[in-house]
């Protein structure tokens, strides 16, 4: 059969996979993410499938959430066909997984065991808000079996937490990293936003020294992006708060590579940096390399043998098809050959590891010697080599890869 | 016992509803089928409520009141646009009519087309019957208006009739003054006939439609007609009348108005102005014809899609068959691509066009500022005229000659200040001022035609708070001091940005339009000066500075869907830009720097 054409369809009642996908299963490291839709308040930038208690009164979501996914994990099995599939990377991510209670969160990872086995040196992480768990609960966190939390730091000024909304104190980030440590986690991320209006050049760095001083393996910086639809969107079209700037974004993105790779975390994708190969995060690695992984939860995508699908975003709605026996997709798309090489353009541009100059077409390569001149790559790579972007070109991924694609 | 007439006024003051009461006064229009301006049948003229064609419709009229009671009678009434853009719509009409209604808004008063109009009937010979209308809105003013209007045409104030189109109060002593004060139509029925050809439209279902007004002899369906200026013969296949749908008949006589369907298949054979006659025992002696309508406004007009060029072509073929002031040649932009030159007769001819183009033929287009003709006279003594800003000689120019209009302004007197102010910053020259009455100016100048394509029209609405009303017409051309202002993106000129203004304005313009695409042209990977210049020199610059961010640098997780669509998303922007030079320009940039910050027509957004 010729390859699938893409289409954006109805994925079938049973979960289940077409043959092509299914033939790549086991071909390529195998994650699983688990997404919780739950914070106790939503941050003004925020545009993630989360909701707050308030949003949820009145539905059994919170109380059926854990059945609904260990119901998710085994349609995800039978799925994936009798063959064994241990898992590599386990990721809980949000919302706010740590608002689930440590013993949830093990049944979770349990199940995950209990289902598909975890491969040896799995890696384990969990998203964690700052003000959402103390020492006890890490030490449990660990206990079940995370082996790696990202906390969401932000920033460690003040006037900066509090135009994003963030609820949490500064001063808890040094502690609860010193308690990760402590409960025996072996890598320890932080997230920064950077660019935040009214956030100063100052400011910035003072942010990243207080991320720094936390020694971190792991530092993932994003510059903020303004959603529609947010409370930031609207205060912004009010006027009430600046708009972000680009050239401000330019310049704290120059200053906090500058400043990571001094402290000797380098750079492996546009926005993350890690201390060594080993705390990188391999789970995302999947995501970027056209690994699979199944994701489990309200509004989670996944990706196996290019076939993309995604969940029915609303928690009862999730819950609710689960409850009935029947796959929790809203649709998927079946990827061609040609847009299966686009996402790789796409996606391992953004890589240090780089994109391997084969993947694209002439005329793409045919780019090449000009964007090395432009100084967007850093090198015009050899036939069998890799494209990889310059430090002003990472700033330009986006326009870099335009110009790589037909 | 025909009578003809049309009903003339300034824009909105009511024609078109009180040809509804009329229609339905007469039986013509029964309460099922009527709708509010029914003779408006364009969608494009029910959209915005306005008047862009003449409509004639025929009515039967037992005269209910006075000496002549119960006399029957059969009345054509032309329905007429308002708007100066379709003054020669106005024109025609009035040939096929002995009479006019002038009407007049009782809450507005006379406005500059009450007064054109006016000129134009009594230029016609006909006889004016002047009407108040709108006499139910609370703020009319009849008996202030009445005064006004008897003093312009030199009547008895009582002879003003007071009507409301929108009540129909008055409405059926309108019709019996009417048939009392409209001579009846002279004409020999014995002679050969002959017939004035005062509108032709292409119907798809029926081809060419001839309007047609008989003056002697008749006209048959068993006929096989000439068209006077050609000689060229068609068979008759039918005759008849509109009433309000077009209705068959036997024949036509002296002083009816009607039309005829022959076997043309263009507009072009079937002209309007044109006399019709039999093709044996025809006349000899062609009445007279109209002036052509000449274009006075030019614009480049270009598919967004380059692969819609010939859709275009093809669209502006079957506009022209019913709009014969429409006249367009190809032409080549290095901006802009493969497009055409248009010819327009003001700015809301070409807002409707463009817009008919747009809907009716589903294009995306790009239009460039709308200019006028300049005459070039070289130092060498060669000639030329350029319609294209960017065709605009470089070598040594002797004089140039540009159009002027006689430009008549009526207004509340308070104004005169604002408007006289305005009037001579846009180049204009006081030819005479008068007061209508005690708070009512007429202003006249000659002015630059150039000028009112800008933004006069938009100016003089906002310096007046909406009171002035203008009306303007050719009357020929003057030397002026111009010069083209180039706009150049990292040092090529972009031909669709250049424009030809006068000596003084060159740097505001400039200034301006520099300052505007640095807001409307993203950021490059490079810095792109922009440069407005005067041959070659400088008068204006703006810098866009290099980007240096274009990259999500957000956490999206697994959906690389979204990550991809995003890609397309700006694919897809980047293919709707237009490369200059090395630099992208988007679409956008194109019709926003190249429209006035207002639109030009007063009814656009009705
Ligand atoms: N109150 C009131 N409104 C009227 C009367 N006659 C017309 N109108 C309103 O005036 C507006 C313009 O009416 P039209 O009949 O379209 O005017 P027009 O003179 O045909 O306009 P153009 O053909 O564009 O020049 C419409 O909103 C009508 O409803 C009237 O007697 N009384
Ligand atoms: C899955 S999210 C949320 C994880 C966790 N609930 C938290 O807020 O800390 C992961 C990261 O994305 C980043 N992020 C979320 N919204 C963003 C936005 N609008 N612009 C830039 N970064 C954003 C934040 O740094 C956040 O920590
Ligand atoms: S805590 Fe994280 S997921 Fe929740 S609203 Fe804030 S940014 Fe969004
Ligand atoms: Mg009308």
């Amino acid at each position: 059969m010729p390859s699938t054409l893409p289409e954006a369809g109805a994925a079938p009642v049973d979960g289940s996979l077409p043959e092509t996908a299914l033939a790549e299963v086991g071909q390529r490291p195998f994650g699983l993410y688990v997404h919780v839709p739950f914070c106790s308040v939503r941050c003004g930038y925020c545009d993630f499938n989360t909701y707050t208690a308030s949003e949820l009164v009145g539905t059994a979501a919170r109380a059926s959430y854990v059945d609904a996914v260990l119901a998710e994990i085994r349609l995800a099995r039978r799925a994936l066909g009798p063959h064994e599939l241990k898992v590599q990377t386990v990721f809980l991510g949000g919302g706010t997984p740590t608002l689930l209670q440590p013993e949830e969160l093990g049944r979770i990872l349990t199940s995950v065991d209990h289902e598909f086995g975890l491969a040896d040196g799995a890696e384990v992480t969990t998203e964690s808000n700052p003000d959402s768990v103390d020492a006890a609960a890490l030490a449990e966190l660990r206990e079940v079996g995370f082996n790696r939390v990202s906390f969401g730091m932000q920033s460690a000024v003040p006037h900066v937490l509090r135009v994003l909304d963030r609820t949490h104190d500064p001063l808890r980030v040094p502690l609860v990293v010193e308690w990760a440590r402590k409960a025996g986690f072996e890598q320890v991320s932080l997230d920064l936003i950077y660019g935040t209006p009214g956030e100063s050049a100052h400011d910035w760095q003072a942010s990243l020294d207080a991320a720094l001083a936390c020694q971190p393996d792991h530092v993932s910086a994003y510059a903020l992006i303004v959603e529609e639809g947010t409370a930031l969107a609207r205060q912004i079209r009010r006027r009430e708060v600046a708009m972000t700037d680009d050239d401000d974004q330019a310049d704290k993105y120059l200053v906090a590579d500058a400043m990571l790779e001094q402290a000797g975390l380098s750079w492996y994708e546009v926005s993350n940096w890690a201390r060594d190969q080993a705390a990188r995060c391999r789970h995302n690695e999947l995501y970027w390399t056209g690994g699979h992984w199944w994701g489990i939860g309200p509004g989670a995508h996944s990706h196996v043998g290019g076939v993309r699908w995604w969940n029915l975003k609303h928690p009862t709605a999730y819950i609710g098809r689960l409850a009935q026996q029947a796959s929790p997709a809203r649709a998927r798309e079946m990827l061609d050959e040609e847009t299966r090489r686009v996402e790789r353009v796409l996606l391992e541009t953004r890589l240090r590891d780089g994109l391997a100059v084969d993947v694209l077409d002439e005329a793409g390569r045919g780019r090449l010697p000009q964007l090395a001149e432009q100084g967007l790559i850093q090198q015009d790579p050899p036939a069998g080599g890799q494209v990889v972007l310059s430090t002003r070109g990472r700033l330009l991924a986006d326009a870099v890869v335009r110009d790589l694609l037909p | 016992m025909i009578r003809n007439f049309c009903i003339i006024a300034h824009i909105d003051h009511g024609k078109s509803t009180l040809a509804d009461r009329m229609l339905q006064l007469t039986g013509v229009l029964d309460e099922r089928s009527a709708r509010a301006q029914y003779l408006d049948r364009m969608d494009i003229e029910r959209e915005r409520g306005i008047t862009i064609k003449s409509q004639a419709v025929r009515m039967p009229w037992t005269v209910s009141s006075g000496e002549s009671a119960g006399s029957q009678h059969v009345l054509n009434m032309i329905d007429t646009p308002g708007h100066v853009d379709f003054t020669y719509e106005v024109s025609r009409s009035l040939e096929a009519c002995e009479a006019a209604v002038l009407l007049v808004d009782a809450a507005q008063g006379i406005e500059a087309q009450t007064l054109a109009n006016l000129y134009l009937a009594l230029g016609a010979d006909l006889q004016i019957v002047p009407v108040l209308n709108k006499i139910d809105l609370p703020s009319a003013q009849p008996d202030k208006y009445a005064a006004e209007l008897a003093h312009i045409i030199g009547c008895e104030e009582s002879d003003v009739l007071r009507v409301s189109a929108k009540t129909g109060v008055g409405v059926q002593d309108l019709l019996d003054e009417i048939v009392r004060q409209t001579p009846p139509p002279v004409g020999d029925a014995n002679a050969p006939p002959r017939a004035l050809i005062f509108d032709s439209v292409y119907d798809t279902y029926r081809g060419v439609v001839t309007y047609v007004r008989v003056v002697d002899g008749k006209l048959s369906h068993r006929d096989r007609i000439k068209m006077m200026s050609t000689g060229a013969t068609h068979e008759m296949l039918e005759v008849g009348v509109i009433s309000p749908e077009q209705t068959k008949a036997e024949d036509l006589g002296v002083g009816e108005v009607g039309y005829l369907i022959t076997g043309v298949k263009e507009v072009r054979q079937s002209r309007v102005g044109d006399t019709v006659t039999s093709q044996h025992n025809g006349a000899t002696q062609p009445l007279g014809g109209y002036q052509h309508p000449n274009p006075m406004v030019f614009a480049g007009l270009y598919p967004i899609d380059g692969d819609d060029y010939p859709t275009l072509r093809d669209a502006l073929d079957k506009l022209q068959l019913n709009d014969a002031a429409l006249v367009y040649e190809p032409e080549t932009s290095g901006a802009l691509g493969f497009g055409f030159r248009i010819g327009f007769l003001g700015l809301l001819h070409m807002e409707i066009v463009r817009e008919r183009l747009e809907r009716e033929f589903n294009l995306e287009l790009i239009s460039t500022a709308p200019n006028v003709v300049y005459d070039v006279t070289m130092e060498d003594g060669t000639r030329l005229e350029v319609t294209n800003p960017s065709e605009y000689p470089a070598g040594r120019i002797a004089e140039v000659h540009e159009p002027v209009v006689r430009a008549t302004i009526l207004s509340p007197g308070d104004y005169i200040g604002a408007i006289m102010e305005l009037c001579q910053r846009k180049r204009g020259q006081l030819d005479g001022m008068d007061y209508l009455s005690v708070d009512r100016v007429e202003l006249r100048y000659t002015m630059p035609l150039a000028e009112i394509v800008f933004d006069f029209f938009d100016q003089l609405k906002s310096r007046t708070k909406g009171y002035a009303s203008l009306d303007y017409e050719p009357t020929g051309q003057q030397v002026s001091e111009l010069v083209k202002v180039d706009i150049l993106l990292q040092g090529e000129t972009v031909d669709a940005f250049s424009a030809i203004v006068h000596r003084d304005d060159a740097y505001s313009y400039g200034v301006a339009l520099a300052g505007k695409l640095k807001e409307l042209i993203p950021r490059q990977q490079f810095e792109v000066p922009i440069q407005a210049a005067v041959g070659s020199r400088v008068i204006a610059r703006e810098t866009i500075r290099a980007i240096r961010k274009d990259v999500l640098a957000k956490c999206y997780g697994g959906d690389i869907t979204r990550k991809r669509k995003l890609l397309e998303k700006q694919k897809e922007g980047k293919k709707r830009m237009k490369m200059v030079g090395r630099v992208e320009v988007p679409q956008e940039a194109f019709i926003a720097a190249l429209s006035s910050d207002s639109g030009p027509g007063d009814k656009s957004k009705r």
